[in-house]
């Protein structure tokens, strides 16, 4: 394929679900089927299409190979705005990702979604939110990301809140959107600051900008912080993670959706799309954020028992993998696990759909047994469940070893060992989590007899995407970790000094950049040329720069970090066998003597309750104080003005009443009175005139003599 | 005693000035013409004397000629009119004749 012909793919590939969503939203109700057909094969194409793009790069086998293409959308002096397309091996992976989920959802939700009242409105939405994030995997600069990161935000908001008139979707969704306003609103003012910094927003100029040191020290941290607070509301990062457990008020699809390709790995992927921007401060935060965020969310999965609430705070943890992936300086294995994890997570959510959808509940109390009712179901949940908790073979080992051995290796050269241990205690708590929720949902007795009874194999438009989703879930790894596999065709780390030099912006290396480095020991402290500009070299491409003492150190990380997961694995799914099989342990007496942290736990840690007493109070204490404002000062104003008004047309009334009209009516009188006297002149008698022209005549002869 | 332009003139004007004293005083509209008539000649005694006195002038003559043809007519037509407006008011008085006021 030509470099024409791959843009103008990516651009189809970008139409499609915009195109089904339009005539599905406008024409579907008039169409057979409400018209999902549209959707389901609109999708279909673009995956074929996305297909066509993966398999082009696969032959590229470059992954610094980029396609590029864009015109100038805004130019006002100053201002110089343009709207573009990038293609290149990550992209590629991305279109992968995201619509072989997209076509799968959409083909499962023909299933699932049979018989709502609004069954083609969700179409069109899934299509919209496919859109949307094709627009963010596709955009080469800043201000189109934030366009259709918005975009994405604001389609989450109409597919969580789908059930809109149950009281608990309404919330879900309104929280979703102004969580991820809070979050929008430091990515908008890092992009701002790059903006303002270096005057361009394409991704490769800005790379090469930091790399010539046009933005440095505590701006480009700041502005790298910023970004990650983007990262933070869309991946749901702690502390504004709080609306993704919520968002699974949504039909299960949408949860698949978000969850797995679109919606919160648009974090993710903007962060390793733009991980040269980050600075050694910026990478510190991430990495310490998804840490904690992988640890917490884990923790708190241990105590849930809706279904889907489990699955949600999975989600939760294996984003934080990926975010401390990233903030390691690894944005190419968090990129895999994105790709992995979507796979298996997609997979995840639409058993648990296809659970839900069999049992009519969402609680882990209410079923039990299911494996023998629902086999295909049970079969690829296990499957996702195995490459979740990463049992070697399957793909999610590869992906989180690799993330968890770049943790150790950062820990290793820089000391920072607490992101790994947490992360390490995380990956035991996952397959204890899912090992819980499989064998209370799947094994053992049925705890509901008449649900059980009800139960059967979901049909085959919901079982199909499943049994993909789980053989891409075993394959999509290769067996080989990211640099090995063929991953390693389509991430690599940025090679920023070629790009500078692509710009003509090389390092002028004199600047002393010691702002940063002496918060935190870069990573470039230990090459013996440091030459100061650590600011611009980012921890990836640092980490894999190939200096001899780093690769053995990465070596050696990986190969302990190996083997500590599988431990991990290991120890993680006995105890649940133990406990949750075998019952040889009871977990409610466990609970009873630790209520306290039990507590803690199934309250999720009390984030939303700390937010109720600390943002929520303040913001509704502040609009109190707004409204106070409004009603005492605004609409004093505003009341003043008018009663003011008031007063000055009553005095105008006053002058029009009495002066104007006081003058037309005088003018009337007086004329009306000259007329009453001028009447009398007129008696009808002739002689009388004469006597008038008689003495007028006089007159006017004695006048004429006179004068 | 030597007679002037004088003594035309003011018994032209003595004339004159019975006639519109008719005119005014008369209530009987037959009376008001009769004044009419005096007014008329008194006005003609004026364009004779001045014709008169006044060297090679025969237009004061032709003038009067004018006046008594025109008292004539006047006379013929103010008299039909005197004629209609006894018909309609049943009255020759001029001061019960007011339908103009209206």
């Amino acid at each position: 394929m030509s470099d024409n012909a791959i843009l103008t793919t990516a651009l189809v590939i970008l139409g499609l679900p915009l195109l089904s969503y339009v005539l599905t939203f406008f024409f579907g109700r008039m169409l057979p089927r409400k018209g999902d057909f549209i959707g389901v094969s609109f999708m279909g194409a673009a995956w074929i299409l996305a297909i066509r793009i993966f398999i082009c790069f696969w032959k590229i086998g470059d992954p610094a190979y980029r396609v590029e293409a864009s015109f100038t959308w805004v130019d006002l002096g100053s201002l110089h705005l343009d709207a573009g397309m990038l293609v290149d091996g990550m992209t590629s992976v991305m279109l992968m990702v995201v619509t072989t989920v997209s076509f799968l959802v959409h083909l499962y939700s023909t299933g699932y979604m049979h018989g709502d009242r609004r069954y083609e409105r969700f179409f069109a939405f899934l299509g919209f939110f496919t859109f949307s994030m094709l627009g963010i995997v596709l955009s080469n600069n800043l201000f189109f990301l934030y366009v259709f990161w918005e975009l994405v935000g604001l389609s989450s908001y109409l597919l969580i809140g789908f059930f809109f008139h149950k009281h608990s979707a309404a919330n879900a969704n309104k929280k979703a959107f102004l969580t991820n306003r809070v979050g929008d609103y430091g990515f908008w003012l890092g992009i701002l600051t790059f903006f303002t910094v270096c005057g361009t927003l394409n991704y490769f100029e800005l790379f090469a900008h930091v790399h010539a040191g046009t933005i440095s020290g505590h701006l480009l941290a700041w502005a790298g912080v910023g970004l990650f607070m983007g990262c933070v509301g869309k991946s749901a990062q702690i502390p504004l993670h709080i609306w993704l457990p919520d968002a699974m008020e949504g039909p299960t699809p949408v949860s698949a959706l978000i969850h797995a390709a679109t919606m919160v790995a648009a974090g993710v992927y903007m962060v390793a799309r733009l991980s040269p921007l980050f600075g050694a401060t910026a990478m510190l935060v991430i990495l310490y954020v998804g840490a904690i965020t992988a640890f917490v969310a884990a923790t708190i999965a241990l105590v849930k028992t809706d279904f889907k609430r489990v699955l949600a705070f999975s989600t939760l943890s294996q984003l934080g993998y990926m975010v401390m992936s990233l903030g390691a300086g690894d944005s190419v294995n968090a990129m895999f696990h994105l790709t992995t994890h979507a796979m298996f997570k997609g997979l995840l959510f639409l058993t648990a759909g296809s659970v839900i959808h069999a049992v009519h509940s969402q609680e882990i109390t209410d079923m039990g047994g299911l494996r023998k009712k629902m086999p295909i179901t049970f079969w690829t949940f296990m499957i996702g469940t195995l490459a979740l908790s990463g049992v070697p073979g399957f793909s999610g080992f590869f992906s989180k070893d690799g993330i968890l051995g770049s943790a150790l290796a950062f820990g290793m050269t820089d000391g920072h060992y607490i992101p790994f241990i947490l992360g390490i205690a995380a990956a035991l708590l996952t397959p204890f989590y899912m090992f819980r929720l499989t064998f209370r949902a799947f094994f053992g007795k049925p705890a509901d007899q008449e649900r059980f009874d009800h139960a059967h194999e979901s049909p085959w438009t919901m079982t199909v995407p499943l049994i993909v989703l789980a053989i891409l879930s075993i394959f999509v790894s290769g067996f080989k970790t990211a640099d090995k596999g063929w991953f390693s065709k389509f991430a690599v780390p940025y090679d920023v000094p070629a790009i500078a030099a692509e710009f003509h912006l090389e390092a002028s290396g004199g600047h002393e950049d010691v702002a940063l480095a002496d918060e935190h020991a870069a990573p470039a402290h230990e090459e013996p040329a440091g030459e100061g500009h650590e600011t611009a070299v980012s921890g990836a491409e640092h980490a894999e720069a190939g200096h001899g003492g780093h690769h053995d150190v990465r070596h050696t990380a990986h190969i302990r970090a190996m083997f500590m997961s599988i431990l991990m694995v290991i120890l993680g799914i006995g105890g649940a066998w133990w406990v949750y099989f075998m019952h040889k342990v009871d977990p409610s007496r466990i609970q009873a003597r630790m209520s306290g942290l039990y507590t803690v736990l199934q309250g999720q840690y009390f984030f939303d309750e700390f937010y109720a007493a600390t943002v929520y109070r303040a913001t509704l204490w502040w609009a109190a104080v707004c409204a106070a404002f409004d009603r005492y000062v605004i609409d004093g104003i505003v009341n003043g003005t008018g009663y003011l008004t008031r007063m000055m047309s009553w005095a105008s009334g006053l002058f029009d009443h009495y002066v104007v009209d006081g003058a037309v009516n005088g003018v009337a009188v007086a004329l009306q009175g000259a007329g009453e006297g001028f009447r009398r002149l007129q008696t009808g008698r002739v002689q009388t005139y004469l006597v008038y022209t008689s003495a007028s005549v006089l007159v006017l002869i004695v006048v004429y003599k006179v004068l | 005693m030597n007679v002037g332009l004088p003594h035309f003139l003011t018994v032209g004007a003595i004339l004159f000035a019975l006639g519109l004293f008719a005119v005014m005083s008369r209530r009987n509209a037959i009376g008001i013409l009769m004044g009419v008539e005096l007014m008329l000649n008194a006005s003609n005694i004026n364009f004779v004397a001045f014709s008169r006195y006044v060297e090679h002038a025969v237009d004061g003559q032709i003038m009067a000629a004018f006046v008594i043809v025109l008292a004539a007519a006047e006379a013929a037509v103010a008299l039909a009119i005197v004629l209609a407006m006894y018909r309609n008011f049943g009255t020759a008085n001029a001061d019960v004749v007011q339908s103009l006021k209206r």
